[in-house]
């Protein structure tokens, strides 16, 4: 396809496979190779959408990630919200549309895949233009790893967009030689497509690969820790700032160039370049010798170089110096540029001419892509020389070369890219010297001249003067929040919204910070920029969110008995990370006669229970009964080799965080239990006390939870079955007594057995090694089957010990509740010296007598169960709010054995309460409910040895 | 031609402030010019009749949390003292617009705070008690009531931690937080108060334990009275005075997407899955994530931060997936060991300190405003801000948000 905008040949697409695609309801055809900008382009298309303020049509401003203009919608393939056409790689099938500043989310579920990789190397050059392959090579030459990354399709970077010769022969036949030598580099890879969009502490870069709409991961982040990092990252052509200067039809004109030497496009058959600086020559002579009639070039500058003005004398292209475009016309393109000489002072300029053209080239300078180096907390000054933003101090580590660094000239960024490869090569010890580079011919660059606002303009004009494409800013607005009092760049972007859309002005923010200063009267070094924040480039939600999705999103934690239970079909809890059998409903049940039959079981035959998840910390050491009488409330030095003690944690606010056992295996050795969902937590906080508090103690912490599969056999049925399934242990009450535990063979298997009950009931806690565990449960279930063993989940395990008035740290406590409140003052010591939250015990708030304690509650024996949350009230009418609250119910449920609701609360002054009546606000009644203490069944605990 | 919805914000007045030199005496200095010593500065004016005073800023003009946070208002806390300031807070918002005559964008578009799991369900529960019989409108609503108010929100049961129901607050929202400022900073401009932007508090000048002024990078400023709003930098200024206050600061990190068609009606928050996301006016996403767990006073965070918030996004809203991250900064949140606000007197005469609001401070905002100010005015705290003095972690009488703040920590 050659049409009146595609040149018969040249550029890299690739013209034996068409593509075809659709934009706004239009089918078109472009090549293997284009960019939608590209192929748009190609078909004569420059309006690609309107603008988001104002309406007004805007076309392809850039050819790069910096466009302000271009957005489109992806509908097909792969739909996706707000992308910049000049992007897009054109593919098959795809189908786009123009935005009008909002993006559409696709109601369908994203079937895509996302990963993420992690990877170190030696270094990591950002950026594959000259600087950065060369900077590549001189690395990789010395066996250093390196990754060189680069958002592109290919490598080449601004090469790509010129017709520049390296050692006398085409560009791009160095970038493919680089290219190749690189990729068959063992220690080098090679990642086109990929956005570095990220710098953090330490040489921590993120970066987003684009794999691909028919690869298996479709994007995948890579978070790179490099010793050292080369940012040759490029840099971005400013726009100037004049009336009309929005129109479709007005490029960066070293976009323009892109367009013909890449892609074979031209932008335009007649066109006007406005330029401060040389670059736009470059532009106007390649799309001129490309058959692009060029009107003029109009250039601020008082004088135009004379190798510029030698090469367009050549070519009959018109110089107009010391002249401005100050007005455009046409409608949904650029059909004129009036043309001004630049007025001195403060006169109003005259126009002087009007040029046709349906291309304006516009060039104010180039800003360094100095994103990623400020991210690594470089700083950056404003320089004179390139009226631009360039990197001052580094980072260390961090190496910004090439156009990045404000150097223009490719002969230059061979050079300083190549250095900065070897340099950063030696820096992690390699021998490393400056690959040699190709000579370039290009000569000198010419300082632009700084060029903000165009003197002498009426205000009027304000509103027709860009300054954010992307926002629809003006100049009108910014002279507003001037006007408003504001001279911070910070207050300006946040008053008129520069910089804050898709492009996160990579265009107009250098541009703001000018036109602020000219506003203001100050310098532009004054006024700066504002913060260059990640990600440099939009990154898609889903590809940071990576695999970690769905089941993935959170470990799930199962135990060896998981099967079993699954084959109950049993509802599961989640408890921390953990899947836990909730109850084990027979057929026709539902949960609450699941529950009161589990609980019934349990309290006159015998039940079982998987209590695998509990915590399980392995404590060693010398220091070891020391250190547990720090971390506990209680004693735990004096406990004995055998025995097991119930022990409390607190916070140094003297709060209980979490309970459990502690079981002393020996002189050094202890084996603590925690609850299931707080082991993890209770780890970290031993070990921060060790660490950082005690460093003295010789302790060492492991969790053990996995080594283990637990089964609880309760009821006054358990020693039963617990004795026929072993033979060495003697399981009678004083030979086994409450509170040990012992080495023996359960099922064959060698198994530690423990005397401990939640439930009150005679009770066995077995532990086996993780993988016996099923073995030994079902040995266990077929041992009972003949006594109907019962296997029950946590909500009967919760309704058992609630009977028993025990709590459940994190239901029946909340992070201000003491063991004092608790009516567990039996759990601490009052012998130790220290321990963590004594010191709190003694603070005036603890000491208060009218503290909510933890007590029982007894609704009427016929009414529902009050749901667990219900605040409580003294008044059985509510007055006006706020109204004052006693407390509210931790736990709630209906026993099977005292076959009534009853509950636990925590209530102001509870414990001098027991006998009155409160209320429950439930909906929006008042429910009476009695205080009485939090043990409801088996006060003496007479059953607990069977 | 069409015009993109929320594409135009309202336009701002045509005078917002003077940046003028300090003077070298006032009534009053405030220390610190963000939302917090605006608000503080403004009530002092309007309630309490003082306006020789001055409101420091060290940069620029509410340039910190105030212009770092997801603007997320509500008043939903479990605890009598704390659902009372935030109240108050919500009370003044609802009137705000109108007393600053300033378009604020404050939308009261309900916030839903999910429950994951039974405990959640429970806290949930007690959380909605509380709240009703404090007089702040709550719900509790079970997982299709939940999406019914919020549709594109998974609330199907194979989540990794399904969305078992939520609690309600319909008169919780969204404000611009720029607007709110630069609304108090007006007003005070007008009032004749000064503010002064780019004058850092150095130190302070004393007279035994009687506080008589500040010393800044533009000079010695003498003061009647001088009252500290400025987050987590306040315990660096009061190390000098010896007063340690027990404040820890942490980035805390947030993102915006791409302006996208409005698809999200309300404000979601979940602790246990973690993120709390809302769609602002223009049509961006704006997304909290968890705090960052080391001390800093870096405005920005660790980058897997961001990525299990974005798990999270994807995880509740699936939609989310193909929404673009565009910027991501951090706030500096000063956390107290209680999770709860510092606002008092100090050791020190004529010193107020006011820090520790952790993620709660913009919410708070006005409120902070009106019970500071009275603090200021009569030497003496606010009803309503009396149980977050300092001796409290001292006497243990913490007002314990763990649970209820928007984010652990």
């Amino acid at each position: 396809m050659t049409g009146e905008y595609r040149l018969a040949e040249g550029g890299r697409i690739n013209r034996d496979r068409p593509v075809r695609f659709r934009f706004d309801g239009h089918e078109y055809e472009g090549f293997d190779g284009d960019t939608l900008a590209s192929a748009l382009l190609a078909n004569g298309v420059h309006q690609v959408g309107t603008s988001i303020r104002y309406g007004r049509p805007r076309g392809i401003a850039s050819a790069g990630p910096e466009e302000p203009n271009a957005l489109v919608q992806i509908e097909e393939p792969f739909p996706e919200p707000m992308l910049t056409a000049t992007t897009v790689a054109l593919h098959d099938g795809l189908v786009a549309s123009s935005l009008p500043g909002q993006g559409r989310l696709a109601t369908d579920p994203d079937p895509a895949r996302y990963d993420a990789i992690n990877a170190h190397c030696d270094v990591l050059v950002v950026g594959a233009g000259p600087a950065g392959l060369a900077a590549a090579l001189s690395a990789a030459r010395s066996g250093a790893r390196v990754i060189i990354a680069d958002s592109d399709t290919e490598f080449g970077g601004s090469l790509l967009g010129s017709d520049e010769e390296l050692d006398h022969a085409p560009a791009g036949r160095w970038i493919d030689r680089v290219t190749a030598e690189l990729r068959a580099t063992p220690e080098v890879t090679v990642l086109p497509r990929t956005t570095v969009f990220g710098c953090y502490d330490d040489n921590y870069l993120v970066a987003v690969e684009h794999r691909g709409e028919d690869t298996f991961t479709r994007q995948r982040t890579w978070h790179v820790r490099a010793r050292e990092v080369v940012l040759a990252t490029g840099s971005h052509e400013r726009p100037l700032v004049f009336p009309g200067n929005d129109r479709p039809g007005t490029m960066l004109a070293g976009s323009a160039r892109t367009y013909v030497h890449r892609y074979g496009v031209l932008p335009g058959h007649r066109a006007v370049a406005f330029t401060t600086n040389d670059s736009a020559y470059a532009a106007a002579v390649d799309l001129h010798d490309a058959g692009v009639e060029i009107a003029a070039v109009v250039d601020v500058r008082p004088v135009a170089t004379t190798l510029w003005t030698a090469r367009c004398v050549e070519r009959g292209i018109q110089i107009l110096t010391n002249c401005a475009v100050t007005g455009t016309s046409g409608t949904d393109r650029v059909s004129g540029a009036q043309i001004s000489p630049v007025p001195s002072g403060d006169s109003a300029p005259t126009v002087a001419s009007e040029l046709d053209c349906d291309l304006l080239l516009v060039s104010g300078g180039w800003n360094p892509a100095v994103h990623l180096h400020s991210q690594a907390r470089g700083t950056v000054r404003y320089s004179e020389e390139i009226c631009a933003l360039v990197p001052d101090r580094a980072t260390r580590g961090v190496r910004t070369v090439g156009a990045a660094a404000g150097t223009f000239t490719t002969g230059e960024c061979l050079r300083t890219g190549s250095e900065a490869g070897s340099a950063a090569a030696r820096a992690t010890g390699f021998d490393a010297d400056p690959a040699e580079v190709p000579s370039s011919p290009s000569g000198p660059v010419t300082p632009p001249q700084p060029t903000w606002l165009l003197p002498g303009l009426s205000a009027d004009s304000d509103h027709d003067q860009f300054v954010d494409l992307a926002r629809d800013a003006t100049v009108a607005d910014v002279r507003k929040a001037v006007g408003a009092g504001m001279s911070s760049v910070e207050h300006i972007k946040r008053f008129t919204t520069i910089g804050t859309a898709h492009d996160q002005g990579k265009t107009s923010g250098l541009l703001s910070s000018g036109v602020i200063a000219e506003l203001l009267g100050v310098e532009v070094a004054q006024v700066g920029a504002t913060t260059f924040r990640p990600p440099y480039a939009p990154v898609a939600f889903a590809a940071l969110a990576g695999r970690d999705r769905g089941d993935l999103y959170d470990p799930i934690r199962v135990t060896a008995m998981h099967d079993w239970h699954l084959a109950q079909q049993c509802p599961f809890e989640n408890v921390g990370q953990w899947k836990r059998p909730w109850y084990y409903p027979r057929p026709g049940e539902d949960m609450d006669s699941a529950v009161l039959r589990e609980c019934h079981a349990v309290r006159t035959g015998v039940g079982m229970q998987d209590v695998s998840t509990l915590g399980k910390i392995d404590v060693q050491g010398p220091d070891a009964a020391e250190f547990l009488d720090l971390v506990y409330t209680n004693k735990m030095s004096t406990l004995k080799v055998g025995r097991i003690r119930y022990g409390l944690m607190c916070h140094a606010d003297g709060m209980v965080f979490d309970d459990g056992t502690v079981m002393r295996t020996d002189e050094h050795r202890y084996l603590i239990s925690t609850t299931s969902g707080g082991a993890a937590g209770v780890l970290e906080w031993l070990e921060d006390w060790l660490q950082t508090e005690w460093p003295h103690l010789r302790v060492h912490l492991t969790s053990v939870t996995e080594h283990w599969a637990t089964i609880a056999l309760a009821g006054p049925r358990s020693r039963d079955v617990l004795a026929r399934v072993t033979s060495d242990i003697d399981l009678a009450a004083d030979a086994f007594p409450f509170m040990s535990w012992t080495d023996g063979t359960v099922a064959g298997r060698a198994a530690r057995v423990c005397r401990i009950s939640f439930s009150g009931e005679l009770a066995f806690e077995i532990n086996v090694p993780w993988w016996h565990g099923r073995e030994v449960w079902d040995a266990l279930y077929e041992a009972g089957s003949d006594l109907d063993i019962t296997p029950y989940g946590t909500e009967t395990m919760h309704v058992l010990r609630a009977e028993k008035g025990f709590p459940i740290v994190g239901q029946d406590t909340d992070g201000t509740v003491t063991p004092h409140d608790l009516g567990m003052s039996w759990a601490v010591s009052k012998k130790k010296d220290d321990f963590l939250g004594m010191r709190s015990f003694s603070r005036a708030d603890t000491v208060r007598s009218d503290r909510k304690h933890l007590v029982g509650l007894l609704p009427p024996a016929d009414s529902a169960v009050v749901p667990e949350g219900t605040q409580l009230v003294e008044l059985s009418e509510l007055p006006e709010p706020p109204v004052p609250m006693l407390g509210h119910i931790t736990s709630s449920y209906r026993s099977a054995a005292l076959d009534r609701p009853f509950a636990l609360a925590l209530v102001k002054s509870g414990r001098d309460r027991i006998g009155q009546t409160v209320y429950g606000h439930v909906g929006d009644r008042l429910v009476p409910v009695e205080i009485t203490e939090p043990v409801f069944y088996d006060k003496e605990g007479n059953r607990r040895d069977g | 031609m069409p015009r993109t919805p929320g594409a135009d914000l309202p336009d701002h007045p045509d005078w917002l402030w003077n940046s003028p030199e300090p003077k070298h005496s006032y009534d009053v200095v405030i220390v610190g010019g963000g939302g917090h010593g605006l608000a503080t500065a403004y009530y002092l004016a309007v309630n309490h009749g003082i306006t020789n005073m001055a409101v420091l800023e060290s940069g620029w003009l509410a340039g910190g949390n105030m212009a770092r946070n997801t603007t997320i208002i509500r008043s939903n806390y479990l605890w009598d003292e704390s659902a009372g300031l935030y109240e108050h807070a919500m009370k003044l918002w609802e009137g705000l617009e109108d007393e600053l005559d300033y378009p604020l964008l404050f939308s009261q578009r309900g916030v839903l705070n999910l429950a994951h799991s039974l405990q959640d369900v429970r806290d949930s529960k007690r959380r909605v008690g509380a709240n009703r019989l404090n007089g702040i409108d709550a719900e509790w609503l079970d997982a299709d009531q939940v999406a019914e108010i919020c549709p594109i929100l998974n609330t199907s049961e194979d989540l990794r931690y399904p969305v078992m129901g939520a609690t309600w607050q319909p008169r919780a929202g969204i404000a611009k937080h720029d607007h709110v400022a630069w609304g108090f900073a007006r007003a005070l401009d007008r009032m004749g108060v000064d503010l002064v932007q780019n004058c850092q508090v150095t130190g302070f000048d004393r007279i035994g334990d009687r506080i008589t002024g500040v010393r800044t990078t533009r000079g010695d400023i003498a003061a009647g009275k001088v009252a500290l709003a400025a987050a987590g930098s306040t315990s660096v200024l009061t190390d000098e005075l010896g007063l340690a206050l027990p404040i820890q600061s942490h980035p805390l990190q947030a993102l915006v997407s791409e302006l996208l068609e409005p698809v999200h009606p309300t404000v979601v928050m979940s602790n246990a899955v973690h993120v709390y996301v809302s769609q602002a006016h223009k049509g961006e996403l704006v997304l909290g994530a968890g705090i960052d767990a080391y001390n800093s006073y870096g405005q920005r965070g660790a980058f897997h931060t961001i990525e299990r918030e974005l798990t999270a996004a994807v995880e509740l809203f699936p939609m989310f997936s193909r929404a673009h991250v565009l910027r991501t900064w951090a706030g500096v949140v000063d956390v107290t060991p209680d999770a709860s606000a510092i606002m008092g007197l100090t050791p020190f005469e004529n010193l107020y300190v006011n820090c520790g609001w952790g993620t709660g401070g913009f919410k708070a905002t006005p409120g902070v405003g009106w019970c500071y100010a009275h603090t200021i005015a009569h030497d003496e705290p606010h009803p309503l801000n009396a149980p977050f003095n300092l001796d409290r972690f001292a006497t243990g009488a913490l007002v314990d948000e763990h649970g209820a703040a928007g984010v652990a920590h």
